[in-house]
């Protein structure tokens, strides 16, 4: 269903005017009626990643559904930025649980509104990497397989970052975590640990799942309103990077996230019943070492003791991700020269 | 209509007379016959429209539960034991969100040692959650509260657990007499969810609540609960002027007026101490009963009152707190302050260990004796226990405990049952 994508021209972003596109091609950000589903002047830090993907997906699914949109939401720094009383931000029907049980508590909104007769609105669930991968996973399988009508949305910043930046089954290897220190002779997290739960919901052969980045906007809520017009359950799980966690630049956090699709490592793609229908391939292959120099958290690969090794086994992961999910096409610019990383990043 | 019932069915079918909307269900002996019954009203459309859920835990159960109710439906699930702990977070947070969600409880011990009959360890575990407990002394009741419970959890927005004595009430079959659809909608009204997901008026549910107003929304939720204690006799009384049965209430008092040495105790196992005071009041003994029925809140002066003329107090109870004592005789002993009365402890059917009348019969003659200590495990195998002890002193690898008790056990029975042949 991916439209195809509009290049007009770049200016290294990739970023396209809404005003040289026709109307229904303009994203739902660009709208001044769009509504507001999370509000401003929550707290979240500055170039928060989850801010903004949370912002980009439920005002696309509040257009795509017609205002009718019911949230439930996993503990999490979203929960906690969202709404310290008096104010919250959230402008849609909220609900916040537990940590671990927000797939659940969807099934259940979902069930009491197909009981009502109230199937016009729908129910969108939202979690961290945290709460989707780890300790909200048996909840979500659950809703997965019994193909219960929910959205649920991932945001993934590969940590938990609301408890101060600990480890998850999300967090990429070799990435310096509060719980995986850059210490000793395998720094940060190890290798051949986590989970892919993109490529596990598919293997519950749900209607949807789909992965995104906040670094492309049209993307994003394009993929959001594709899968309200499915029923079931449909997955989401969109990389949105966390300056304080992944020690990145405020102002790098959409560089950041495209870094992340433009060098393989978090591949960009959709999948309907269980097959791949569509990826985003890569337009200008980046080093997976363009991507890691613009975090602290990889910092321990660089500097006066780099590890070379390590960079390069992170470059074997990209490569494998291109290479599963056919990344590169005859349109891809070809990755820079080592030296000429090294000149961008610097 | 009375019919000759199994508890599980009755509370099955009366549950579905409550016409409850969303029911999940995960299996947990001893549970299971009252979500298969609820299941196949619903697969079947007799109980309609109902959205019947098999989750993948009693963690999912409740969570189920929770956004039902948030979204403004009538929300019924049940479980026991493990299942309870299972789902325990999720259990606080339905009656801190303040949701009316109605929930049996078939009673059932907590391992390990693995054990699936009946005690009050489940109940007695969640006794802090925020939740109300009613505990049933027979099928009847165990119906009956069904449908009391889900007035008085709509009414005050706090949920509901119906205990239910596993295997002694849920697997037993006796008359019941079942209300018709006619009474059951007479006594209670469709819900009206105080705050509901609802995208014509969002509402956010959860926030985050710091020092600055936590405590007030905690008392809040405790001033519910003694709203409740003036809710539940009111409640029983319509339900008594509906069906002329007196189930429900807060306590169940028992041939206590002139009653010297009053025995204190929740569920099915009230039946049998009844018996076992009947027979010794026929010898000119001067004992009574007092069930409780609402545990939680627990009613304080109601215990107090019903109390008033005991020189003794005996409270029977199927929980512990290890280290400490028994669950109930806290609540009973701070009901008594002040009071001068002996009062005894007695723990009994730990794990489904069956308490008979002749045990308790024994017990009360101890009690009139004065020879009844403050703490009794009843029917314990003291010399097992012992053994045990021996082993941990004498070595150091002596294996797990349960194991070699149970061993112990066998052997020593066949060891008896051989030198009687």
């Amino acid at each position: 269903m991916t439209k195809r994508p509009v290049r007009f021209y770049q200016v290294g972003s990739f970023a396209v005017g809404n005003r040289l596109l026709a109307d229904d091609q303009r994203t739902v950000q660009s709208d001044p009626n769009r509504t507001n589903s999370i509000d401003s002047g929550h707290r979240a830090c500055q170039g928060c990643g989850e801010a903004l993907g949370a912002r980009y997906a439920l005002d696309a699914a509040m257009r795509a559904a017609g205002g009718r949109v019911v949230t439930v939401n996993a503990t999490g720094c979203l929960e906690v930025f969202s709404t310290p009383y008096p104010e919250t931000s959230w402008r849609v029907p909220w609900l916040h649980s537990l940590f671990g049980n927000a797939p659940a508590v969807a099934t259940g909104v979902a069930a009491a509104l197909r009981v009502k007769g109230r199937e016009d609105v729908r129910v969108v669930g939202q979690a961290g990497d945290g709460g989707t991968v780890d300790i909200g996973f048996g909840t979500l399988s659950g809703m997965f397989e019994r193909n219960d009508d929910v959205l649920f949305i991932c945001y993934d910043n590969e940590g938990y970052m609301n408890t101060g930046v600990q480890r998850s089954a999300a967090t990429p290897p070799a990435a310096r975590t509060a719980t995986t220190d850059a210490v000793g002779p395998e720094p940060g997290n190890v290798f051949g640990q986590g989970k892919d739960l993109p490529r596990i919901a598919m293997a519950h052969d749900i209607a949807y799942v789909a992965t995104a980045t906040v670094a492309d906007l049209h993307d994003l809520e394009q993929k959001v309103e594709h899968a309200m017009t499915l029923r079931g359950a449909r997955y989401i799980h969109i990389l949105v990077p966390c300056p304080l966690g992944w020690g990145s630049a405020s102002s790098d956090t959409i560089r950041v996230a495209r870094l992340a699709k433009e060098s393989g490592l978090f591949p960009v793609f959709e999948a309907e019943n269980g097959r791949v229908t569509s990826v985003s391939p890569i337009r200008r292959r980046a080093r997976v070492e363009e991507y890691l120099r613009l975090q602290r958290r990889y910092a321990h690969l660089f500097g006066a003791h780099p590890r070379p090794d390590i960079v390069a086994r992170l470059q074997d992961i990209a490569d494998e991700n291109i290479a599963r999910y056919g990344l590169v096409n005859d349109e891809t610019e070809d990755v820079p020269a080592l030296e000429d990383v090294k000149e961008m990043v610097h | 209509m009375l019919r000759q019932i199994e508890g599980s069915r009755a509370v099955a079918e009366t549950v579905a007379l409550c016409r409850p909307e969303v029911v999940c269900a995960y299996p947990i002996s001893p549970q299971t016959h009252i979500i298969e019954a609820v299941g196949a009203m619903v697969k079947a459309g007799t109980l309609a429209p109902c959205e019947f859920i098999n989750v993948e835990s009693e963690f999912a159960a409740m969570s189920v539960s929770i956004g039902a109710s948030a979204a403004g439906a009538r929300a019924y699930t049940a479980t026991a034991s493990q299942g309870l702990l299972f789902m325990l977070e999720a259990v606080y947070n339905a009656s801190g969100l303040g949701l009316p969600i109605v929930m049996t409880l078939a009673n059932r011990a907590i391992g390990a040692p693995i054990n699936i009959w009946n005690d009050h360890s489940d109940a007695m575990a969640a006794r802090d959650t925020g939740w109300i407990q009613l505990f049933a002394e027979t099928n009847q009741e165990a119906a009956d509260l069904h449908v009391q419970a889900f007035r008085l959890a709509e009414e005050l927005s706090v949920p509901v657990m119906v205990c239910m004595d596993g295997f002694i009430l849920t697997h037993a079959v006796e008359g019941v007499d079942l209300m018709t659809q006619d009474e059951v909608d007479s006594f209670l009204p469709p819900y009206e969810p105080r705050q509901v997901l609802d995208p014509d008026d969002p509402v956010s549910i959860g926030a985050m609540v710091g020092p600055e107003a936590f405590e007030e929304v905690r008392y809040l939720a405790h001033l519910r609960q003694l709203d409740a204690l003036a809710l539940i006799p009111s409640i029983a009384d319509s339900f008594a002027v509906l069906t002329g049965r007196d189930s429900g209430g807060l306590v169940h008092p028992y041939r206590t007026d002139d009653a010297e040495v009053i025995v204190v105790a929740l569920g099915s196992v009230l039946g049998t101490i009844k018996d076992a005071v009947d027979a010794r009041r026929a010898q000119g003994e001067r004992l009574g009963v007092l069930g409780i029925t609402t545990f939680r809140p627990f009613p304080r002066d109601a215990v107090r009152d019903a109390l008033a003329g005991a020189s003794r107090v005996v409270v029977v109870e199927k929980a512990f707190s290890l280290g400490g004592e028994g669950v109930v005789l806290t609540d009973v002993a701070m009901a008594l302050a002040g009071r001068d009365v002996a009062l005894h402890n007695v723990i009994a059917g730990l794990g489904g260990r069956p308490i008979t009348q002749g045990a308790i019969d024994s017990m009360l003659g101890r009690a009139s004796t004065g020879d009844l200590g403050r703490l009794t495990f009843l029917d314990l195998d003291e010399s097992a226990v012992s053994r045990e002890r021996s082993r941990i002193a004498a070595a150091r690898r002596t294996g797990p405990s349960a194991e070699n008790v149970l061993y112990d056990r066998a052997t020593q029975g066949s060891r008896v049952a051989q030198e009687q042949s």
